[in-house]
């Protein structure tokens, strides 16, 4: 068996599949950097707001003024060395911590995508992507397999989260929140009026969506079944990209991931087109090395991708420690690969009290917060409480002693009449913000059954 | 390896054959006609609510020009009179802030209280005023600044008509030119409606510029902000203490409840399609869009049932609460606020259902957020 897993670690494989990732995921990057600044939401989204909520830990993590500008770039120049491949250990090392942190700077913006970013990154950090098709690629060597599939593992821990989340009885017995959400594409050319429309469609995306989800990854490992599951992918996130155009950039990350699982021939295919079009004057490409990575190296990488891994697998699940109902209390919802998993609106409203006149204040959201940041705080409860908590703080500074917080909220969950969300009478400012479960939430008095 | 691969892209195309054939099965006639709703909307609520108010405020100016020509009690009190017709009027458009009303910022021209009084003497004495030129004037225009000039110069109608002596006219030409301004706002606004009604009924897209979402935006930003907020919240003190003097129509605020109640009426009509005037007839609306949604046309799922009833439910409620206040809102916030609270938590509970419930269930956002979501 130990014997069986050396072999394994000793086993080589040729350069392309890492060289092509290399260079779409540092295009892919710089093309999200551009369309994010171009939709001008550097500023609407870092600049503009007085206020941002942080993730546990990193409060410290935050937008720099005029100098957020200036991570974008580092972000953007670092994706464009990692593409052409120069200096590839620090311009991926760079790309890893500029692109985390814009991702921790505000809360609000949560994406999955965003973090599948930070985690590719970061595993390419401890990849040999450059050593072929790159600025710093000197002699041709073989790469070890297990560095190809490091990406695809990765790849396969998203989608079987990605299903197992969606077995639940909202999603595959109610067909919630497809239902709301196709019913609402009505514009949508062709099947808008019609197939979305109908009752057994958001039944059929539904169980399609969880059944893809589940079962995508072993039809990419398997060889006979490749080019088909491709073409799912394909089609699969294409079509997600028409029915929910918010969803960004995740279908096309999604899609280009997917190559790695296909045989290094076709890499070598597609990095020869590269280079016809580019005109490139690469070494001769056809005689691979034997490349002996010093098993020193591997004392150190170990470890850490050991560590990276197990983390992978056990951080999604981390929600069934916790009390009460996922969907509503999102207590472990956050980088557990939940994607287009509920539809949830809330109206939350707050009222700071100063205990020693009995003045009190109710809060307009709108002087503290922008529309974007309201709308997702009002259904977060670990948002309403970092708030809360910024409110009391304020007030305090405007004169406020003995200050309380209040909250008056109502969420609904997949088209759930709204319910009360948060005790109302409970005095949010003394409530530590940590990762503890959060008593104040009123329980969701439906219940979801679900697997996770 | 070859022939397998020649498998897997017969089987995918097999595949993508099977799902367009999926794709184009025939459209069935239970669609919801989204167009029918928004030509009701546009052709039997907004544009009739419109021209009423404008025949409304027609009369207004005829009263004020009768005025001018003669000064007496009697005319005072015809203008007097006239206001609070088309005061009422107004009500049932207000929320319509879309296309040229959203250009000009028409409703604010129209209707932000409490009138700046300093403001508006300060007007009256100067020879060149420009409406349009800051937000500052919106509360030194429309019908506050009148109530204002109407009702709130002077303590009695004996001393009012002092002030609009023919010696010191200042007084009179500011409230005709206030007239003036709000006759021309509302022929632009008018003729807006007349010209791209049409246009707007198509839009039947769902997208933040087509015509439905922006008009359940409205609906909603009124009903919690020109309802809930303006009319009850603020006056009552729900944000921080205490404004009588905040009610709508303060000078003469014993139509304050009227006025409250006809916003609400206006958002009820809205809601469920009900023509403007007298026939009453119930058209297409919101209330039909939701009841068309509604999860018992698709199975017996439990999980969001007549929400249609429910927010007419929480209208009904409202309503009751509100005709239990004096008809003098400061009056009542200053007697008894509580009963004034009680009916600002009732409006309260539909913003909720309308806010998160029903833009939920009918996949409009609030209003529009540029942004990535997953």
């Amino acid at each position: 068996m130990i014997d069986k897993l050396l072999d394994y670690f000793k086993k080589e494989s040729l350069p392309y599949p890492l060289a092509l990732y290399r260079i779409g995921f540092g295009i892919l990057v710089m093309f999200s950097l551009s369309r994010f600044a171009l939709n001008g939401w550097i500023e609407s989204l870092y600049l503009e707001p007085d206020f941002h909520f942080s993730y546990y830990g990193f409060s410290w993590v935050k937008p720099i003024g005029i100098y957020t500008y200036f991570i974008f770039l580092i972000c953007f120049t670092s994706a464009l060395f990692v593409t052409i491949g120069y200096k590839y250990r620090y311009a991926i090392i760079l790309l890893f911590l500029s692109f985390t942190y814009i991702e921790l700077m505000d809360k609000t913006t949560y994406l999955n995508h965003y973090y599948l970013i930070s985690c590719i990154s970061f595993l390419m950090i401890f990849l040999p992507c450059a050593s072929f098709f790159a600025l710093d690629s000197k002699k041709n060597i073989k790469i070890p397999q297990w560095t190809i599939d490091s990406l695809k593992f990765l790849i396969i821990i998203v989608y079987i989260y990605a299903g197992l989340a969606k077995i639940n009885s909202d999603w595959l017995l109610h067909a919630q929140p497809l239902k709301i959400w196709l019913r609402a594409k009505y514009s949508i050319p062709i099947i808008g009026e019609t197939l979305l429309q109908k009752e057994f469609s958001y039944y059929l995306f539904s169980w399609g969506g969880m059944i893809y989800d589940c079962i995508i990854p072993f039809l990419l490992l398997y060889k006979r079944t490749r080019y088909f599951a491709f073409f799912m992918v394909i089609a699969f996130h294409i079509m997600t990209r028409i029915l929910f155009p918010p969803i960004g950039m995740f279908p096309y990350i999604m899609i280009f991931s997917c190559i790695i699982f296909f045989d290094s021939g076709i890499h070598k295919k597609i990095l020869d087109f590269i280079r016809s079009i580019l005109k490139l004057r690469v070494k001769n490409d056809q005689k691979f090395n034997s490349d002996s990575i010093s098993f020193k190296k591997y004392r150190f990488i170990a470890p850490i991708l050991s560590l990276f891994f197990i983390l992978q697998i056990i951080s999604p699940a981390r929600s069934i420690f916790y009390p009460g109902e996922l969907f509503w209390t999102e207590q472990g919802y956050r980088f557990s690969w939940r994607v287009m998993l509920i539809e949830k609106a809330g109206y939350t409203t707050f009222k700071v009290v100063d205990n020693s006149s009995n003045k009190f204040q109710v809060i307009d959201n709108m002087e503290f917060l922008t529309p974007f940041q309201e709308k997702q705080m009002s259904f977060q409860p670990d948002m309403i409480l970092e708030y809360a908590h910024y409110l009391g703080a304020t007030f305090e500074k405007r004169g406020f002693k003995d200050v309380s917080v209040y909250a008056d909220s109502y969420v609904t969950l997949n088209g759930r009449p709204s319910k009360r969300f948060i005790d109302p009478k409970v005095d949010l400012y003394k409530q530590k913000n940590d990762l503890m479960h959060k008593k104040w939430i009123i329980p969701m008095k439906d219940d979801i059954k679900s697997l996770l | 390896m070859i022939n397998n691969r020649f498998y897997s892209l017969i089987f995918s195309f097999i595949f993508l054959f099977s799902c367009s054939e999926d794709n184009s099965t025939p459209a069935s006639s239970d669609n919801y006609d989204r167009k029918e709703l928004l030509s009701n909307l546009v052709n039997n609520i907004i544009i009739p609510a419109h021209q009423n108010f404008n025949n409304q405020l027609q009369l207004f100016e005829s009263t004020v020009n009768s005025f001018n020509d003669d000064r007496s009690i009697s005319n005072l009190e015809m203008i007097q009179d006239q206001f609070i017709v088309t005061y009422r009027a107004w009500q049932y458009i207000e929320m319509f802030n879309i296309g040229y009303a959203e250009e000009i910022y028409y409703a604010s021209k129209m209707n932000i209280y409490p009138a700046n009084t300093t403001r508006i003497l300060e007007n009256i004495n100067s020879d060149n005023v420009d409406l349009d030129g800051n937000s500052n004037q919106f509360s030194a225009q429309g019908f506050p600044a009148i109530d204002y000039l109407l009702f709130g110069v002077a303590e009695n109608n004996i001393q009012i008509l002092d002030i609009y002596s023919i010696d010191n006219n200042s007084t009179f030409t500011y409230l005709n030119l206030l007239v003036s301004k709000m006759i021309e706002n509302t022929d632009a606004v008018i003729d807006y409606w007349d010209t791209n009604r049409q246009d707007f009924i198509n839009s039947t897209g769902n997208t933040s510029s087509s015509s439905l979402n922006m008009l359940a935006n409205d609906f909603v930003y009124y009903y919690e902000k020109g309802l809930r907020a303006n009319k009850i919240g603020i006056p009552a003190g729900v944000w921080s203490g205490e404004i009588p003097q905040n009610v709508e129509a303060y000078y003469k605020s014993d139509i304050s409840k009227i006025l409250a109640i006809e916003g609400l009426q206006a958002c009820i009509n809205f809601f469920k399609g009900i023509h403007f005037g007298e026939s009453q007839i119930n058209g297409e609306g919101l209330y039909d869009y939701l009841a068309y949604l509604d999860d018992t046309n698709y199975s017996d799922s439990s999980m969001f049932i007549g929400l249609q009833d429910d927010i007419l439910d929480s209208f009904d409620n409202s309503m009751i609460k509100l005709e239990q206040l004096n008809n003098n809102f400061a009056l009542q916030i200053e007697t008894d606020n509580i009963k004034m609270l009680e009916a600002y938590d009732s409006i309260q509970q539909g913003v909720v259902r309308l806010k998160t419930n029903m833009l939920s269930i009918l996949g409009i956002s609030v209003d529009y957020y540029d942004a990535d979501g997953d």
